[in-house]
């Protein structure tokens, strides 16, 4: 029954405030809220029941409380009062329950079983709103960490586990610092295989003053030492130039990491042992290192350093053929260091007599080629997406 | 450089496999880098290190096969002839005169001559070995020097002594202007800073680096003068490179020669030409020093040795190790714990203890050396934006930019497009393209778009993280920076949701992340951008005063001159002012336990007005419970008048200390939209 028929419940004005009266008027209010109630059959039925019993604006209850209470003599208002706290109580409870009929109707309507038990009806909507879970889900894109990057921060982690703090140092140098503080004296036949990128227009300035951009980033080292006093130890991860034609194996920009220790007590065994360490922290615990001499005009002694092949797990073979990362050898090589030359110590005025330390140098993308197998480095400085992204 | 073990034998009785040899020389800083051939016809390709010129030949090798094996060494101790005497008087007979003009670009000079030589092909031993090094015979004179060379390391050089004029050898720097044509059929203009050989009258070779055309040794040369001289390191290698020579000669000699082989050298190239074209000696070796070489002998000190290496070595050892590679040890102690070290006169790299101690250490083996980490006391120091830049990296990440490096160079023409400050050129650029440093790190970007679009990559999202340079002065300057680069869709086609393109606010909501990481008291936009961006889609980011970001659409000139099809959006982060602000430091906000009102304003306003003169004004108001106002919807067309735009906007309410009555949150909406009608704003009626 709609409340909009012309039969629709009307609140009456009451004369008699008796108690058979009040007994009457509610009970034929009540009939109609649970007529009413019965016939509410969708949601847009439901409110617009909820709101004709319940709108603070004239709605039935509201009506109640003014043509009943208010107009009720002093004497009767104590009963009406609690009368209408009755009723109101009634027309909530109905309204509720109205609501929670639609509800269970609605369930009953979506499910082929319109009949049965309420948990036999929740499985089946349950069930009706099954998805095809192997669709691909709807994926956040994140971005990925720049392979050359992502290594270059693994080995300063390394690092800084042992100690090592980090330090930078600028892009374009100094000749200074570059070459003469490390011990490449002007002229040094060192210095060409360095292929240098120099700065235009320097050739007015003393060859110390002069600008370039720095080939390695142990000028850091010069840096660092000229404004610390031993102890030291300091990583200085950085980009780095060099005159190189870019090809798969060569270009002209690549990323180092220097690492620097002085105190009183360091010697070549630490040298090695750190490195060792180093090597094995970044590439597994059955890495081997091997050490032997080399030169560089900043350290004495120097060495390069190899690692057991990472592929071939040093036996040099693998697959039935020689291996091809390391041409059999069993070896890769990785990087170079050595003990600290007293020459360089003289430029930052420490005493070579009373500290000794030991420096280190690697290539980035070299270490970033072999952990994933990238065939031209070229593929770390074009900005391929197709590349960065497997890195993610 | 190639070494053919098997010459090696010649000096040392070697009873190791080539490939052990092999290796074992590189450990002990030789480095073999391969090993091809094989028997007698076996090759190490060499790449023995800058300050080991004693090493680039057989017997310097040998040596060190010699201290490594411990094995003696044979001395190469030419056998010749003796010579007829020297006369006055007779023309090729005469007793030859050195004059070094320039001591300090010629130490010593040694020369001697051989009369009635037949020129002619080597005898097959010297082709051979000649054959084997990639060295092509040409006679056997100048084979012989070239054999020496290879030999013992010392360049020598052949002249036809009947083309040599006035009966002497003249050490000079070269006269302006004097001409000389190589043995490379080049004709070399000289100049004073060229040292030269000359005669009497002309330059017949430049000093350590190629003998002259005219005076070389042909078929019909009769009589041969040999030179062996020691030059200056530094003067032959400017010299070399001033002419772009850089020869097999001047290689040894700017790494340093051996002083005192000049003579046996001599004699060892007179030997090869008398044993293969006969012929007499003349005289003695004429041997002219204009100056010795100060090799001061090196103290050395055991308890030196374990500090820099750590490890207590036997005495025994380490002299051993000396003296296999000649050098001579005087024990100025009684415990022989210390030692005056005479180094060998081919060793030009040994001043130092130092450098004594890495012979010892390199010999020894450095595996041999225990692998110890040494103690430390201190802590780690962290760089003072290390947090800063670590944050935007991760939110970068977060944001779905991958990370990417571009070159640092750039063309002058893209300087001038995306930056006006002062450019820092290379002297010797890679290309014209890549001249200057980059002053912009936008057209690396854009690059880097390009190259991914045609490759078929249509969404992509870059950043990069790098510095910028920038000319002041005599100084260079760096400065870093962050260029996020953004095309195609914001989100990608799916088969759940239809494609959004990237748009301005995108980009905008990104640098907004980004930015919140930093504490500031205010944060405006302005649109007043660079030329190269879109001028009604880009927005510099003002924090506190200063401008932190500039990004927005790249103006579609630019983007099309590029070829890029697509609308690309770049924001550039200032990092050196951006990080003058700190990092945001979080104090923690009671939660709210009393319920937020809503209330939302629907208003016409002219397209004159910005949302942010709304927010300033609505702010200005100063009203302590509006919690945030912001705008919900926005509508254009339809019933609203060309010129104007609709506007949704919803202020939020709430207080922290009890809840807000009707008739207060009633009385602040009249305020805002009092407010919002002052900036011409329509309240719209529904």
């Amino acid at each position: 029954m709609s409340p909009k028929k012309k039969s629709a419940y009307t609140v009456p004005k009451l004369k008699d405030f008796s108690a058979a009266a009040l007994d009457d008027a509610a009970a034929k209010l009540l009939r109609a809220l649970e007529e009413e109630a019965e016939a509410v059959s969708n949601e847009d039925e439901w409110k617009q029941f909820r709101d004709r019993w319940m709108a603070r604006k004239n709605g039935i209850l509201t009506q109640v409380r003014e043509r009943w209470l208010i107009e009720s003599p002093a004497s009767a208002k104590a009963v009406v009062g609690k009368r209408f706290n009755e009723l109101k109580q009634e027309v909530e409870n109905q309204v509720q329950a109205a609501l929670r009929d639609v509800e269970e109707r609605l369930i009953r309507g979506a499910t082929p079983i319109a009949s049965g038990t309420l948990e036999e009806i929740f499985r089946a909507q349950l069930e009706s709103e099954r998805l095809d879970i192997t669709l691909p889900g709807i994926r956040r894109p994140l971005g990925a960490q720049h392979p050359v990057i992502k290594t270059m921060n693994e080995m300063v982690g390394v690092f800084r586990n042992l100690g090592y703090s980090v330090e930078e140092g600028p892009e374009i140098e100094t000749d200074y610092y570059n070459f003469e503080a490390l011990n490449f004296p002007p002229n040094h036949p060192a210095r060409d295989t360095q292929d240098t990128l120099f700065m235009a227009n320097q050739e007015s300035k003393p060859l110390r003053d002069r600008l370039l951009l720095r080939t390695h980033t142990s000028p850091v080292q010069i840096r660092t030492m000229e404004k610390m006093k031993p102890p030291v130890r300091v990583v200085c991860p950085g980009k780095v130039h060099r005159n190189d034609a870019p090809d798969a194996t060569h270009s002209p920009i690549f990323h180092q990491i220097e690492g620097l220790a002085v105190d009183t007590n360091i010697t070549f065994c630490d040298l090695k042992g750190t490195l060792d360490h180093a090597m094995k922290e970044m590439f597994g615990s059955s890495v081997r290192t091997r050490f032997y001499p080399s030169f560089f005009p900043f350290t004495e002694p120097s060495a390069d350093v190899q690692i057991s092949c990472i592929f071939c797990g040093g036996r040099g073979y693998r697959d039935g053929g020689p291996c091809r990362n390391c041409k059999a050898s069993g070896w890769i090589e990785l990087l170079g260091c050595g003990m600290v030359d007293p020459n360089v110590y003289g430029f930052v005025d420490y005493d070579a007599k009373k500290v000794g330390g030991f420096a280190f140098g690697m290539g980035v993308e070299r270490i970033a080629i072999l952990k994933y197998g990238v065939d031209d480095i070229q593929l770390f400085f074009n900005g391929d997406v197709r590349f960065l992204e497997q890195f993610a | 450089m190639k070494i053919s073990p098997q010459w090696l034998r010649d000096f040392v009785d070697l009873n190791v496999n080539y490939h052990q040899l092999a290796d074992d020389l590189t450990l002990a800083g030789i480095a073999v880098e391969s090993v091809s051939g094989e028997g007698d016809a076996t090759i190490f390709e060499m790449d023995i290190t800058t300050n080991r010129p004693d090493a680039m030949n057989h017997y310097g090798v040998a040596r060190e096969c010699s201290a490594i094996y411990d094995l003696p060494l044979k001395a190469i101790e030419p056998e010749l002839q003796v010579a007829v005497p020297a006369q006055a008087g007779g023309d090729s007979r005469a007793p030859f005169s050195i004059d070094i003009q320039d001591g300090q670009g010629c130490a010593r000079f040694t020369a001697r001559i051989i009369r009635d030589a037949t020129i002619k092909r080597s005898p097959e031993k010297i082709v051979r070995r000649l054959g084997l090094l990639d060295q092509r015979p040409i006679n056997n004179a100048v084979d012989a020097s070239n054999y020496t060379l290879w030999e013992m390391g010392k360049p020598t050089h052949v002249f036809d002594l009947d083309l040599l004029e006035g009966g002497k050898i003249v050490v000079r720097r070269a006269r302006d202007g004097e001409v000389l044509k190589t043995l490379d059929g080049v004709e070399r203009k000289l100049t004073s800073e060229d040292l030269v050989v000359a005669d009497a009258k002309k330059p017949v070779g430049l000093a350590g680096t190629m003998g002259g055309f005219d005076t070389m040794i042909t078929e019909k040369t009769r009589n041969i003068l040999i030179e062996s001289a020691w030059w200056d390191p530094v003067t032959v290698r400017k010299m070399s490179r001033r002419h772009g020579l850089h020869t097999d000669a001047s290689h040894r000699f700017e790494r340093g020669a051996d002083y005192e082989s000049t003579v046996v050298s001599c004699n060892r190239v007179a030997e090869l030409i008398l044993q293969s074209g006969g012929g007499e000696l003349v005289g003695g070796p004429v041997d002219v020093m204009a100056r010795k070489l100060d090799q001061a002998p090196v103290a050395l000190h055991v308890s030196e040795v374990y500090r820099i290496l750590g490890e207590k070595l036997e005495t025994t050892e380490m002299l051993r190790i000396l003296r296999r590679l000649g050098f001579e040890l005087i024990p100025e102690h009684e415990e022989e714990i210390e030692f005056t070290v005479q180094v060998p006169s081919w060793r030009l790299d040994v001043e130092r203890e130092i450098d004594v101690i890495e012979e010892i250490a390199r010999l020894h083996g450095y595996d041999k050396f225990a692998n110890t980490l040494p103690a430390y006391v201190g802590a780690v120091v962290e760089l003072p934006d290390a947090e800063k830049e670590k944050k935007l990296r991760t939110s970068l990440l977060a944001l779905g930019y991958d990370e990417a490096i571009s070159l640092t160079f750039i063309s002058h023409q893209d300087a001038e497009q995306f930056s006006s400050v002062p450019v820092i050129e290379l002297a010797n650029p890679l290309s014209e393209e890549a001249s200057v440093m980059r002053t912009s790190m936008v057209p690396g970007m854009l690059n880097m778009l390009a190259y991914n679009l045609n490759r078929g990559s249509d969404n992509i999202r870059l950043f990069e993280a790098g510095n910028v340079f920038e000319a002041a002065g005599e100084k260079a300057l760096e400065f870093k920076r962050i260029c996020m680069g953004a095309t195609g869709n914001a989100v990608k086609e799916s088969v759940h949701y239809p494609a959004r393109p990237t748009s301005f606010f995108d980009l905008k909501g990104d640098v907004e992340t980004l930015l919140a990481a930093f504490q500031h008291a205010g944060l405006e936009y302005k649109a007043d951008t660079a030329e190269y961006y879109h001028p009604g889609r880009s927005a510099l980011a003002i924090m506190d005063g200063e401008v932190v970001a500039q990004f927005g659409q790249i103006h579609p000139e630019i983007a099309a001159g590029r070829k890029l099809k697509q609308d690309i959006f770049i924001a550039e982060l200032y990092l050196d002012r951006l990080y003058q602000c700190g990092l945001r430091s979080v104090r923690y906000e009671p939660l709210p336990r009393y319920p937020a009102v809503e209330r939302d304003f629907s208003v016409i306003f002219d397209d004159s007005i910005e949302f942010a003169t709304m927010q300033k004004a609505v702010a200005a108001l100063r009203l302590g419970e509006l919690r945030s106002f912001v705008p919900v919807e926005i509508f254009r067309g339809g019933s609203i008048p060309a010129g104007k735009y609709s506007l949704l906007l919803r202020a939020t309410f709430q207080s922290g200390e009890r809840t807000l009555r009707e008739d207060e949150a009633g009385q602040w909406s009249g305020q805002i939209i009092g407010t919002l009608e002052g900036l011409g704003g329509v309240l719209r009626t529904s």
